[in-house]
């Protein structure tokens, strides 16, 4: 299955990909309307220290830890994809607790929200891929 | 403070209803133009800093920024210009040489657009490229002005070392100091995968090049750097350069700032030493002495590879080149005074050297009189802008072209000129390691394959416009080239009919 992975030798830390990330699952068509003076929720993050830097986003793990620990039966696997029920989450940040890459976290409503490859919203190819100027972010078969 | 002479050139205009205060342009600007107001929470420009990269710009991922030429002005004057004035208080604060890059912005004819190009219509039938053969490759190297045979009758097809080109554009030498190593290894793949050649430029080829050696031309400039069996031997070609066409008369500069360990070790020079190439090469006074040097250079690897001659464009350069393909050079490349530079004396950028066009002209002209035109090959570089100069460049007499500035711009440059400063925000005329890791080679290289393809495919379509179906057959056509605006001299030298004669 195709998985978006970082090459973090080629990460410039310009944290573009968060904001396409925010912009894509806002919903919105604007990006200035949908980003504009708000608090940003990405789905991807960078992360930096010094000169290192590269971008994290949820892993889609084979044995998915979030999956196990979430009480509600919010998060489920299709296909390799792990997704999240944002209706059935209850807030309780097990999944937070148990992500070893912090990729699950809080939405702008409270309940907890991932990346999802862009599979579930109208964008296609993950936007963070589509949006990264070097290359650093590619989705890829490995 | 004191007093302010500089106003800024640029202005940094920010559309504040679009801005969304991603901070990308501040992360990306080496030159620290913008910064975050933590009070406002708005993004500030300091344009006093800027040099017009466009690197904000192209990331700006709302498009809120674009960057305008001031309309600050002095009184009106049409010989005191304001950048004559601004030049003077540069000088008189600083007391030094004007450093400038890439090639003369000044406005000094362009004679590849003052030449049209011929089509067939009725009497000659033109050639679909998509349909019918279409030949591009072409060999550089001396070729044999009469056919031989052996003591069996049969021809003998032994040939000088040839470079085989299936384009005929090859990437001009850069070094690996003035460019940096994303920019170089761009250069390499793409050169490989398109079957031409790069050049290393005067600064050694850093080992991880090695590999690109099928398609690589090694440089011997004055300063010798990185010079040594290995690398005489580790490219196709070895190119001997006497000068370039930004800077004529003049060595190569590349300060010790720029000296990190890969390169001080690549040019074989202590850390942090300033690489000041020698103006001439201190060996070569004559014919004979460069003579001596392309032997050396023969003996050094078993006369298995093409010696090339690198000049700029000067005054008598007819009589120069006919010197270099007597000298035993297989390949002459001449170097326009628009072409580029990673720093250079502004003053002699802009004022020093001729235009490629009437150089390659008279050149052509003049080792065909001699009957040594099969010497050699014609290689000429100098603002190859487009297929269409390519096409010209051919038809003018060239055997293939050379091309930096287009190279560098498809790898992001926007021609800001300011190379000598090391900060570029483009990752190419840097050392610095943050600002290198911007160009990913594999980004960049499919950049370069991409252009050189399309200029292949335009180049294939106005040769075929024309009823031609090889390089060979286009080869010093002039016929094929009429000028437009050009008075009798121009035309002369160009060897070229007006429009309508």
């Amino acid at each position: 299955m195709k998985k978006i992975y970082v090459n973090e030798q080629w990460c410039l830390a310009c944290h573009l990909c968060e904001y396409y990330c925010a912009y894509a699952n806002s919903g919105l068509s604007d990006m200035v309307q949908a980003l504009k003076d708000k608090p940003l929720h990405p789905r991807i993050q960078v992360e930096q220290r010094g000169t290192v830097s590269f971008a994290v986003n949820c892993r889609h793990c084979s044995e998915p830890l979030c999956l196990k620990s979430c009480i509600a039966g919010a998060i489920t696997e299709k296909d390799g994809l792990i997704v999240i029920d944002q209706d059935k989450c209850v807030g309780c940040y097990s999944c937070i607790m148990a992500c070893p890459y912090g990729a699950l976290m809080p939405s702008e409503s409270g309940v907890m929200q991932k990346c999802e490859l862009c599979a579930t919203n109208s964008h296609g190819l993950p936007v963070c891929v589509q949006g990264c100027p070097n290359q650093a972010i590619v989705y890829e078969e490995r | 403070m004191g007093i302010n002479y500089l106003y800024p050139d640029f202005e940094v205009v920010r559309n504040q209803d679009r801005c969304i205060s991603c901070r990308v342009c501040e992360r990306q600007c080496a030159n620290e133009v913008h910064s975050f107001d933590e009070a406002t929470g708005r993004m500030k420009a300091d344009e006093s800093k800027c040099v017009n990269c466009h690197r904000c710009v192209s990331l700006c991922p709302t498009r809120a920024l674009k960057i305008v030429k001031t309309d600050h002005t002095f009184k009106e004057n049409a010989n005191w210009k304001g950048e004559v004035i601004q030049d003077i208080y540069r000088q008189a604060e600083s007391g030094g040489v004007l450093l400038a890059s890439m090639g003369t912005p000044k406005d000094y004819p362009v004679y590849w657009d003052k030449m049209l190009v011929n089509a067939s219509q009725v009497t000659n039938p033109s050639i679909d490229p998509l349909r019918e053969p279409m030949e591009t490759r072409t060999y550089l190297g001396q070729k044999e002005s009469v056919i031989k045979r052996d003591a069996n009758g049969k021809i003998i097809t032994k040939t000088a070392p040839q470079l085989k080109l299936e384009i005929p554009i090859m990437f001009s030498a850069m070094s690996y100091g003035s460019i940096s190593y994303n920019a170089h290894k761009s250069l390499a793949l793409a050169a490989q995968e398109l079957g031409i050649y790069y050049n290393t430029g005067e600064g050694g080829l850093h080992e991880d090049f090695y590999q690109y050696g099928k398609n690589t031309i090694v440089q011997v400039a004055s300063g010798r750097f990185g010079v040594h069996p290995g690398y005489l031997n580790a490219g196709a070609a070895i190119e001997i350069k006497m000068g370039q066409g930004a800077k004529p008369g003049i060595g190569g500069h590349l300060p010790g700032s720029k000296i990190g360990e890969d390169i001080s070790k690549t040019r074989m020079i202590p850390l942090h030493s300033d690489a000041i190439s020698p103006a001439p090469h201190h060996d070569i006074y004559s014919i004979e002495d460069l003579r001596q040097l392309v032997f050396a250079l023969k003996e050094a690897t078993a006369y298995t590879k093409p010696i090339i001659v690198k000049v700029a464009a000067v005054h008598n350069i007819s009589a120069i080149a006919s010197g270099i393909a007597r000298s035993g050079a297989d390949i002459i490349a001449i170097d326009g005074f628009r072409g580029g530079t990673g720093a250079a004396p502004a003053r002699t950028r802009d004022n020093v050297g001729i235009p490629i066009e009437l150089a390659l002209a008279s050149v052509d002209e003049r080792l065909r009189q001699e009957g040594i035109r099969g010497n050699v090959s014609l290689v000429v570089g100098g603002s190859i802008r487009s297929s269409s100069d390519v096409l010209k460049a051919i038809a003018l007499g060239a055997d293939a072209v050379y091309v930096a500035t287009s190279a560098l711009i498809a790898l992001g440059c926007h021609l800001c000129r300011t190379c000598h400063s090391g900060k570029c925000n483009w990752g190419i005329a840097t050392q610095n390691p943050e600002l290198v890791k911007r160009l990913n080679p594999e980004v960049g290289s499919e950049r370069l394959v991409n252009l050189i393809t399309a200029w292949n495919h335009e180049l294939k379509e106005m040769m075929g416009g024309m009823g031609i179906n090889s390089i060979e057959a286009l080869r010093g056509n002039r016929l094929m080239l009429r000028g437009i605006g050009l008075h009798e001299t121009e035309l002369n030298i160009l060897g070229i009919k007006h429009a309508g004669a």
